[in-house]
This record gives C-alpha cells, structure tokens and sequence, in this order.
C-alpha cells in the first residue's frame, strides 16, 4: 500500500526541541517531530502527553517566543505570530471541536473571515461556485446554503475540510477527527485522506482509533508525558497495536502516590441500569445500561477516553445536571433514593466536584469562605441570617486542614493557584458531610506537589469510611490511587478491573476492543 | 497571574488599601465633591432646609427601585418595565382610592400584592422560560404601559385624600417639642435628635464590628479611612438632620427610605438569600451545582422588585396627588443608572446597597442642582449620560489597571 508519491524524502516540516512550559507544568519537553511531504503522520499518545500543545505550538497558537526551540518549515525557519501566519503558509489546523457557526451556511461558513468580495459587498454568485467546488472535492453533494446545523457530525467535519482546501492547505492537522463520526462517516473521512495523500498533501492525523491509524498512516509518533517517544515507520515493518499501546503507556510507575491500606466496608452507592439521552441531540442515547457500586472506604475509578461518558454520567447522577430522559436506579446503603435535583441528590449524600472548576466549580469573584460555605449555607445560618463567625471558623478550619494556601480565607478565589483552588471546591462539597464524593479530573491542571496532597486528602478521606468514585483520564493516576476501575467506552461500561487486574495495557485493550465491537 | 502567596500574613499598607478600594471611597468622596460644588454654584440654594427636604421626596422612589434594581443586577439580570408600573400602580390606585372610595389602608397592601404579581410574571419568563430579561422586562414594560392608558382611560385622576397623601408628604409630628432649646431656630426637635441617635449608632456599630474583627482576626480597614469616613458620614448627617429640624423635620418617606436601605443593606450582607443572588450572578452554573435553586431564586428577585416598584408607583403618585399615563416614564433608567453608578457590574456578582444609593443621590443632587441653575432638561440628560459613562469607565479602568 505503498502511496505513490513525487517527494518522499523531502522533509516540509520539521520540530526541532520543542520546550513549552504552563506555570508549573512543562507540557513539552524537548520534542521533536519530523514530517515528510505528502505522508500521513499520525501522532498518538494518552491524554495529556502533549500532542494538541504541540499542534498549537505549530499553528501559531501558542506564538514564537513562548515556546523553546524550532520550527523549520518548507526549509525555512519559521516564527510564527498568529495561526493567521501559519495559514498563509497552507499549514491547517481542524479542531476536535468544530469551529462552524451553526446557523450560517455551509457556504458562508467555508469563506467566513476570507470572503470573496469586493469593498466588503460579498460576491455571492463566485462564493455559491467555489463552494460547489470545494464541496465536491470532499464528496459531499449538499447545496451551498444548506445550514449547518441541518447537517450531520459527519458532514460537518467534510464542511471543515472543504473549508481548508478553500485556503490552499499543504498541511493538514486534524486534531480527532473521527471521534464523534459513525463508521460509515469516519471511513469516507479515511478514504478522503488517502485521495489527497496521492495528489501529494500532507496531514497529521491526532486520534486515539488504533485501527484507524494502522489503516493510513504512513508513520507514527509516539508522545508520552511531553516527550517523544519513537517514530514507527509502518512501511518499514509491520506494526501492532499492541506496540503502539506498549509505546504510549510504557513508563516507570514512581513514587508519586502516597500509600493507603484499603478498609472496603459496605456498599454506599449502587447505580443500576443507567441510561442517558444526549442532552442537546435529544433523540440519541448517550449512555446505555451503566451499572456500577462503589463501597465504603473504596476508591473507585473510572477510565475511559475523553467523549467516552464519564463526565455525563457523574452529571446525569448528580440531580439530572446533564442529560434527558434519564433513567436506572440509584441506591445509598441499599435503600432507593431519589437524586432527581441536586439538593436532593445532596441530601441523598452524593457530592459532585467538577472536571471544570472555574466554569462550574467557584464562583472566582467570591472569596473563600464564600464559596467554601456556599452548598450547605443553612448549616452556618439560622432562620436565613449567615452567623458571621460560625461562617469564619468553617472557612478557617477547611483552609488549615487542606492546606490552602491563601494570605487569608478572604482572598477571592480567582487569585488562587490550580491546586488551591481545587482544595477550595473539596472544601465546599466536604462541607456538606457526603457519603461518597464523585471527583472529575481531580487533578487537573496541577502542578506534581499539589497532586500529592490531592491524593493524600482522597485517601483521608477513604480512610474515614467514605466512597470515593474518581474519573480521571491520567491511567497512572487512576492505577495508584484506585482498589478498582471501571472502563468506559462509547457510553457504555466495559470491563470492570481489580487493582490486580488493572494495568495500562488492560486498559487501552478494553477500550480499543469494545471500540471495535461497537 | 497566579499570585500563590503562602506568605500568610503580609499586612498591605495604606496606600494598597486606597488602591484595593478606591472605588467606595471614590463615590463617597464624589458625592460630596457633586454637593459643594452645586452648593456653591446655586449660591447656597442647595443646603436650604426646604430644598433638603425636596432633594429627598423628589429621589425617594428612585433609592427605593433602585434597592430592588441592585438585586436583579446582581443576578445578572436588568429590568426595564420599572417605570411602567409605577405608573399603572399609581392608576389602580386611584382608581381605588377616588372612584370607587376604597380606604387607603387596604388600598395600599393591596397595590404592594399587585406590583408582586407585576415582577413575578415576568420572573416566570425569565427564570423558568429562559428569556433574557430584557427582552421579558421589555414586553413589560410596553405592556404595563399599555394596561395604564387601559385603566385611566387616557385621563388623569385625582385628588387624592388626606391619609394617602401622607404617605409621601407628610412628616413626622415634633412629639418631642418639649425639649426644644431654640424655638426661634429649630422647628422639628424630632429630626434632630433621630439624627444625633443615629449617627451614634453608626459610630458605635462601626467601632464594634472593628472590635469583632479583631477578635476573630479579620482585616480591619486602616483606622485613619475608617476614622475619615465616619467623620463625613457624621458631620453631612448631622447637618442634613439640623437644616430637616429649621424647616417641618423628617419627612414620613425618609423614614420608609432607611428603613428599606437598612433591611436590604441586611439582606445583602448577612442573609442566605442574598448570598446566593451574588453567587448566581458571580456564575451561575458554579451555583445550580452547588445545590441552589437558581430558577426559584431569580423569580423572586423579580417579584420583589414589582413590590418596591409598587411602592415608589404609590409614593410618586401620592406626591403629585394624580395618576397619570405618563408618569414614570423613562424612571427605568435613572434606576438603573444609579445601581451602575454606584458601582454594580453589567454582568452581574459585583454591586452594593450603598453604592446604589450614592448612585441615586449623586444623581439626585445633579438633577436638583441643575434645575435650580436653571439648567434645561435637555443638557441635563446630556451631562447625567456623561457622568454615567465617566463612572462606569472608571470601573471598567481600575479593573483592568489590577
């Protein structure tokens, strides 16, 4: 299957020495990446290991300056200020999350910020037939002014493509392009790539679908924990999925979780047959037959790739904060109970801590104690009067028991450290006394010493008889702190692994094998 | 960005403080500067007792709707249909009172019940339907406007009787005439001595909670600002309060008027419910999550609001002792001009009790002093709008100088 192609040995892009730090956490760690023209280069790697940050970093996103090291493109170096920069150089970039404006055309869609016109009126007549062009090109066969929130997913991302060819694309990025596509969908998308392959465009292609990768791709780069692992030449050898995997995960298992001697006692929370419809496409069913328990004492984990449904299913449980036509049983100590509002799901003692906690977690512009105290206000008040230093000692013992650190409990929120800012959200839900504590991406966006501590006060907690179900999308993580995980995909539970069983090979293969399947 | 000071206690000095909270003592400080200034521009007109007394009955109802307009900005909404009922309040009013003989003690309740029932139907809209409030408030606004012509027929009633009309100019009774030190000079022993008490209180609730503060090791502002301040609010208190005394003393709707700005100063602060409408406004979706009742809580705030609309509607009306279609036309944007004023944020979270009230009294006093230089309604618009925009920039500038 070799692609017949003019310059196969003529490198057009190459990353040399990548270094880009966020505050407290280098992302990328000396990378480099090398990308022959008219190949498909797939990137791979867990969540987290750096291959969006490095597609940033070569758009532009993330400009010149605030990054180490090189880009040469085409032969050149390049500094690139803006994505408008790397764009007028045909380096393309399409998000997993689609950039179309839902209630314009497809037309007005494609020429959106580069419209044919003159003195700024639209030239509509040229615009309908470029666009037919282009529309063509990617295979789709939809009139120029269909809307696009008419058309599917699927679609959509061909919209992308087409959008992309209208600004002379040499290199493709395609960040997950097929991860919210049907088979059929994701396998014309497939087809498309290799069609450009031979008339010599060059892609990178991000994805998590093993198969898929196996299918074009014509090398593959391993990322892990910001690094380059290897390259894989698939025409030099052949190439398992099970050697991608063991190149993605295969890393040492430090010391970086602190110890814990499990006391499971009784079952605390049991979920039975959970079902979910999507909360905006309201006719498709998003989670399908969840069924998991998580015991006193337990820390439970539930792994998955991003999209898989773990997030939807901690919200649909947590007072139908997300979702439609929700259905399943929910028990706390055996007994139904009904968690239907959030209040209620409170008093039920569930407490949710969010994968986002500036957009859902705090109200940044309120101080500590504010937020601190802000689910269980009747606790720290009487007859609907806030009693001010029942309010500050409750403020004030949370922030010396997690640790936060803050010149005080009036600091407001936003000024506060990823780290401290999570042990504020873990001390409002703490503050409403919970049996078992759903936490999303505990640990997201935290430097390592402020996920140690994290960590400690999870295990604190499970110390103290309470249930702990923990979504992380870190398997390291999941794997040092949990007695048991659970494997989502697609909506739907599929396999349920002992700590002894668990391994990041266990994992991946449950996921990719149910992917398969489904 | 990220300011991760594990230093715990590092005391900011003076200047910090005046930086961190220029903007209280900015208003403060601006509405003192507005009042000498038109002092001194309107010769001395502005101080007189009776001109005092007009500054108040003439912005009561403004301070009143904007206690209420502060909450709904706060939550992140607006409420545009303030002045529409005002004016129908102020016609079924009459309506009860004149022709058909209704007495003013039932007729009062009852135009407070209806005013409710005005806000709640449109907070049903907006915080059950999910329609922004100003498209909601808007509608209102028309259409309360509209019932108004409805009702009145497009002709104005009045007069009304005696004990209605008490309710916006009448005053307190001297009952206290007896102590009178200088008959000649003082009028209204009452007034006097109801500002000396409360400017003692004042003090000695201030100096309390500082006390308290200490004791549970809260930041305490420097003592010189809190000294300063508390000498303004004393010293412009105590005159206000001595001028009130030459002339018929407290007017009844000054009285309603603190009552209203300490309960919601209250609320503000140290209730539950106030708590919450600064966290939904500061971020809803954080709130919904953390338990609250969103929904349940802006309709609320909408019915409130129709109630002290209800009550500014009443005292306006008993005021200009007629009910007209037109009255309060265009009240929705002093109201809200003085909530922005006063420091509230368009995008809801951020606004105070007080700031409101400064805001409506700078805006008072600017209307009254302008009118007294005989000052065309025309540039008065034009120098209000400015002063708006001067305040609001400034905001806006010290936000994103921090």
């Amino acid at each position: 299957m070799l692609p017949e192609c003019l310059n196969m040995d003529n490198i057009i892009l190459e990353m040399r020495s990548i270094t880009k730090t966020f505050p407290g956490v280098k992302a990328l760690d000396n990378v480099s990446f090398k990308v022959r023209e008219g190949e498909i280069h797939a990137l791979v790697g867990e969540n987290g290991a750096g291959k969006s940050t490095l597609m940033k970093v070569l758009s532009g996103v993330y400009p010149a300056g605030t990054y180490e090291g090189e880009i040469h493109y085409d032969g050149e170096l390049r500094r690139f200020a803006t994505i408008a920069d790397s764009e007028e150089l045909g380096i393309i970039i399409i998000h997993q999350e689609l950039a179309l404006v839902p209630l314009l055309s497809i037309a007005e869609n494609i020429f959106l910020g580069n419209e044919i016109a003159t003195n700024g009126v639209i030239h509509w007549p040229q615009t309908f037939a470029r666009t037919q062009e282009l529309l063509k090109k990617v295979g789709l066969t939809e009139s120029p002014t269909t809307l696009i929130t008419d058309i599917g997913v699927g679609k959509q991302q061909l919209v992308e493509i087409a959008k992309a060819l209208s600004k002379k694309v040499r290199l493709l990025i395609l960040d997950e392009p097929t991860a919210s596509l049907n088979e059929k969908d994701s396998e014309a998308l497939l087809k498309l790539l290799m069609e450009f392959r031979a008339q010599g465009m060059t892609s990178i292609i991000i994805s998590h679908k093993l198969n898929e990768i196996k299918k074009v791709a014509d090398k593959i780069t391993i990322l892990r924990d910001g690094g380059t692992v290897e390259t894989l030449d698939c025409h030099r050898e052949d190439i398992s999925e099970d050697r991608i995997i063991k190149g993605m995960v295969g890393r040492d298992m430090e010391d970086r979780y602190p110890p814990r001697e499990p006391k499971i006692g009784e079952k605390l929370l049991e979920v039975k047959n959970w079902n979910v419809f999507h909360q905006h496409h309201r006719d498709r069913q998003f989670l399908h037959d969840v069924n998991f328990n998580v015991r006193a004492g337990e820390v439970v984990g539930i792994a998955g790739l991003m999209g898989a449904g773990r997030t939807e299913t901690a919200m649909s449980l947590f007072g139908k904060s997300w979702g439609h036509k929700i259905s399943g049983e929910v028990y706390m100590r055996g007994k139904p109970v009904d968690v239907s509002t959030i209040p209620k799901a409170i008093d039920a003692g569930l407490a949710y801590v969010t994968e986002d906690r500036k957009h859902l977690g705090l109200v940044l512009m309120n101080n500590i104690k504010q937020n601190t105290t802000l689910s269980n206000l009747e606790a720290v008040s009487k007859n609907g009067i806030i009693d001010d230093h029942k309010e500050t000692k409750v403020a004030t013992d949370y922030r010396s028991k997690l640790r936060i650190r803050s010149h005080s409990i009036y600091q407001e929120t936003v000024n506060l450290s990823g780290g401290n800012q999570q042990k504020v959200v873990l001390s409002k839900w703490l503050f409403t006394n919970p049996e078992v504590l759903i936490l999303d991406e505990p640990t997201r966006g935290i430097d390592v010493g402020a996920k140690f501590e994290i960590y400690s006060i999870i295990n604190q907690l499970a110390a103290e008889g309470k249930g702990i179900l923990m979504i992380s999308s870190e398997m390291p993580e999941l794997l040092g702190t949990c007695d048991r995980i659970y494997v989502m995909n697609e909506g739907r539970i599929v396999a349920e692994l002992s700590k002894e069983e668990a391994s990041q090979e266990s994992i991946m293969r449950a996921i990719m094998r149910s992917g398969e399947k489904h | 960005m990220v300011a991760d000071t594990s230093a715990p206690t590092s005391k900011p000095s003076i200047g910090d403080y005046l930086r961190n909270n220029i903007r209280e003592y900015g208003l403060l400080v601006a509405l003192v500067v507005i009042m000498v200034f038109f002092q001194i521009l309107t010769s001395g007109v502005l101080f007189r007792p009776v001109n005092i007394t007009n500054l108040v009955l003439q912005n009561s109802f403004i301070v009143i709707m904007a206690l209420g307009m502060l909450l709904i900005i706060v939550a992140g909404h607006i409420d545009l249909s303030v002045g529409s009922i005002v004016a129908f309040i102020g016609a079924i009013s009459a309506i009860m009172l004149v022709k058909w003989g209704v007495p003013a003690i039932i007729v009062v309740p009852a135009c407070l019940i209806v005013g409710g029932i005005m806000g709640a139907a449109q907070g049903y809209w907006v915080a059950y339907q999910k329609i922004p409030s100003f498209i909601v408030t808007l509608a209102g606004m028309l259409v309360f406007r509209g019932m108004t012509y409805v009702v009145l027929g497009g002709r104005p009633i009045g007069p009304f009787p005696k004990e209605f009309q008490v309710l916006s100019t009448g005053f307190v009774p001297d009952f206290l005439y007896f102590l009178n030190p200088a008959p000649e000079v003082i009028k209204n022993v009452v007034a006097l001595v109801a500002v000396i008490l409360l400017v003692a209180l004042a003090v000695w609730s201030g100096f309390r909670s500082r006390r308290i503060n200490e004791m549970h090791g809260t930041e305490n502002e420097p003592f010189v600002f809190f000294a300063i301040q508390m000498a303004v609010i004393a010293v412009v208190a105590l005159f206000i309060g001595f001028q009130l005394s030459t002339y018929r003393g407290l007017p009844n709707v000054l009285i309603v008027m603190g009552v209203l700005i300490a309960l919601y100063s209250f609320v503000t602060t140290r209730s539950t419910v106030g708590r919450r409408i600064y966290a939904m406004g500061g971020n809803e979706k954080a709130a919904k999550l953390s338990g609250i009742n969103t929904e349940r809580l802006t309709f609320y705030t909408f019915a409130n609001m129709g109630v002290l609309a209800a009550l500014a509607g009443m005292i306006i009306t008993a005021r200009l002792n007629s009910a007209t279609p037109k009255a309060g036309v265009g009240f929705e944007l002093d109201v809200i001009a003085a909530c922005f004023i006063g420091g509230a944020s368009a995008s809801g979270g951020v606004g105070k009790i007080t700031g409101a009230v400064i805001g409506a009294f700078i805006m008072g006093v600017m209307n009254n002093g302008m009118s007294i230089m005989g000052i065309g309604i025309d540039y008065q618009q034009l120098i209000k709008g400015l002063v708006l925009l001067a305040a609001v920039f400034f905001d806006v500038y010290q936000k994103n100088k921090g």
